[in-house]
């Protein structure tokens, strides 16, 4: 591995050299390396380009790396990656992509990630997207997530994209059963012109099921950000969803909750705001000594940690 | 330390005239710990925005350790040494309590020293520090965050607009320790707008200011008792509301 896939692997997964446990790495739509634990298993797919990651039930306390680096310009990647969450385990998956484009063709990695989450198995997927590279070729990113929980399953994502992708459309629909819960929290900054977009759609059908989808957002120069939230109650539920997005310089913001209930045990809660920081908070700032242009990375930093 | 000469800050009005919020002030600070009091209205917060570099007078000079910071902007002075405490302090989304005390220190600071600070203005410092200065706080809460900030920041002159305001009865005790305590340990100059007669009698100077003018400036034993008798009718008697 070069030293450009291993900036981009420490940029997306925190890693500075492979992992420990099970993992998976994606070079330039080829495997980079894969290993395997005695609970964990990741088999290649035969009908489509993509992996199965297999993990046993009660598997306790393990984790999974599937990483995606591009580093070469003009690679279109698509894959599917399933995997299947034993019940009562409790793991880490960490995916994530990382592109390096210095050419001028576009290089764009799709995913399509879906998630069986057996019954009371609890997994924490942590899935970070970045670009970087100087050269005209554009970076796409189209993650596409699919979730079904099980019963008593739990299920908590945190993805983010905080600089380089300059597409992005991001479609997320989740399933759950009785007793299932489920937790996004998206964090996302764009700039210059690139654009981003965010569907969420969650079906909670399950009895006492809960959702809460959470997204904090910075749009900078002229990039353009779009968010979509559905959740329906199908059943005796909790849902929330709330997007809350600072708008900087011509950049431009739409959020479009939505949440409908089809029970009449259906509790539903949307929140949106869209705003400029706030010049007093600038000014406060100021008055301990930033710059303007401090208090404002500051105020940014804060806002998306 | 500092020094306003003939200070005027006028905005126009919705009729198209002109409206003077400050005329013509000039007082020169020098002592531990000033008040500035005076009925609502009368221009007070104005001034201290003014010292701090957030409002640009219409004309006049200020002067700090005799040089001109007229022209300087809100971090320039913050930097020379000039701290301001808001009445109504600011909430950030996801700046927490620790954030904050850092920036006010200008370097990391250990937990247990930023927690110093909180405990002093009467905060239990652990179940404070990590939490993020957003809408669960309440007002009293950041009041006090908001002055444990400037205790961080241990500048020259620190400048308080209403720290009483929104605070309880019983934090209000505190407070009171608080400033005199800040009273005695300071090594610059203390200037604070209120209304409680608790922290215009730990003060050694009182400014009045009322209608944009300085009405009365002296020693604390020469001003407090002529607005006790309601000479001007702005100083509670009582501790809190």
């Amino acid at each position: 591995m070069d030293n450009i896939q291993k900036n981009l692997l420490m940029q997306i997964a925190d890693l500075h050299s492979v992992p420990e446990g099970a993992y998976n790495i994606r070079a330039n739509g080829e495997l980079g390396g894969r290993n395997t634990t005695a609970n964990i298993d990741i088999v290649t797919k035969q009908d489509k380009p993509g992996i199965d990651i297999i993990i046993k039930p009660n598997t306790k306390n393990e984790s999974v790396h599937i990483p995606v680096i591009i580093s070469k310009t003009g690679v279109e990647d698509l894959v599917y990656n399933d995997f299947y969450i034993g019940e009562n385990a409790d793991v880490t998956i960490v995916a994530g992509c990382g592109i390096h484009n210095t050419g001028d063709s576009k290089s764009e990695h799709d995913g399509i990630h879906t998630f069986h989450v057996g019954k009371n198995a609890k997994v924490v997927y942590v899935e970070k997207h970045y670009g970087d590279g100087d050269g005209n070729g554009e970076n796409v990113m189209n993650p596409t997530t699919v979730i079904e929980i099980d019963e008593g399953g739990y299920l908590e994502m945190e993805t983010t994209q905080i600089k380089g992708i300059d597409s992005t459309v991001r479609v997320t629909n989740a399933i759950l059963a009785n007793d299932a819960k489920l937790v996004i929290r998206e964090k996302i900054m764009t700039h210059g012109t690139q654009l981003a977009k965010t569907d969420f759609t969650v079906d909670l059908n399950g009895e006492n099921s809960s959702a809460n989808v959470i997204s904090r957002s910075v749009a900078k120069d002229k990039s353009h950000q779009i968010f979509l939230s559905n959740i329906k109650g199908n059943n005796k539920c909790a849902g929330h969803t709330e997007c809350d997005s600072i708008i900087m310089d011509d950049a431009t913001v739409s959020a479009i909750p939505e949440i409908t209930a089809n029970h009449i045990d259906a509790s539903l809660i949307h929140e949106a705001a869209i705003g400029k920081i706030a010049g007093e908070q600038l000014i406060k700032l100021m008055t301990l000594g930033l710059t303007e242009q401090q208090a404002e990375e500051q105020i940014v930093n804060g806002f998306l940690k | 330390m500092l020094e306003l000469q003939n200070i005027s800050f006028i905005v126009p009005t919705e009729d198209g005239g002109q409206k003077a919020i400050l005329n013509d002030v000039s007082v020169k600070i020098d002592d531990r710990f000033v008040a500035i009091t005076g009925p609502n209205g009368g221009g007070k917060s104005t001034l201290a925005k003014i010292i701090a570099g957030i409002y640009t007078p219409t004309s006049g000079k200020i002067l700090f350790d005799g040089v001109d910071i007229t022209n300087k902007n809100i971090t320039e002075r913050a930097n020379m040494g000039i701290s301001f405490a808001f009445q109504q302090p600011v909430r950030f989304k996801g700046l927490t309590v620790r954030d904050l005390i850092t920036l006010a220190a200008g370097k990391q600071i250990s937990v247990s020293e930023a927690c110093t600070y909180l405990s002093e203005v009467g905060l239990c410092a652990r179940d404070y520090i990590d939490r993020e200065v957003n809408a669960s706080l309440s007002g009293g809460e950041l009041k006090r965050i908001e002055i444990a900030m400037i205790m961080a920041r241990g500048t020259k002159l620190s400048v308080f607009d209403e720290p009483e305001a929104g605070i309880d009865l019983w934090s209000f005790n505190n407070l009171i320790r608080v400033f005199e305590k800040m009273h005695e340990q300071t090594n610059g100059s203390i200037l604070i707008i209120s209304h409680q007669e608790r922290i215009l009698n730990i003060a050694d100077k009182i400014l009045v200011v009322a209608n944009g003018e300085v009405t009365k400036y002296g020693n604390k034993e020469d001003i407090l008792p002529s607005l006790l008798r309601g000479e001007t009718s702005s100083v509670c008697s009582k501790a809190a509301n």
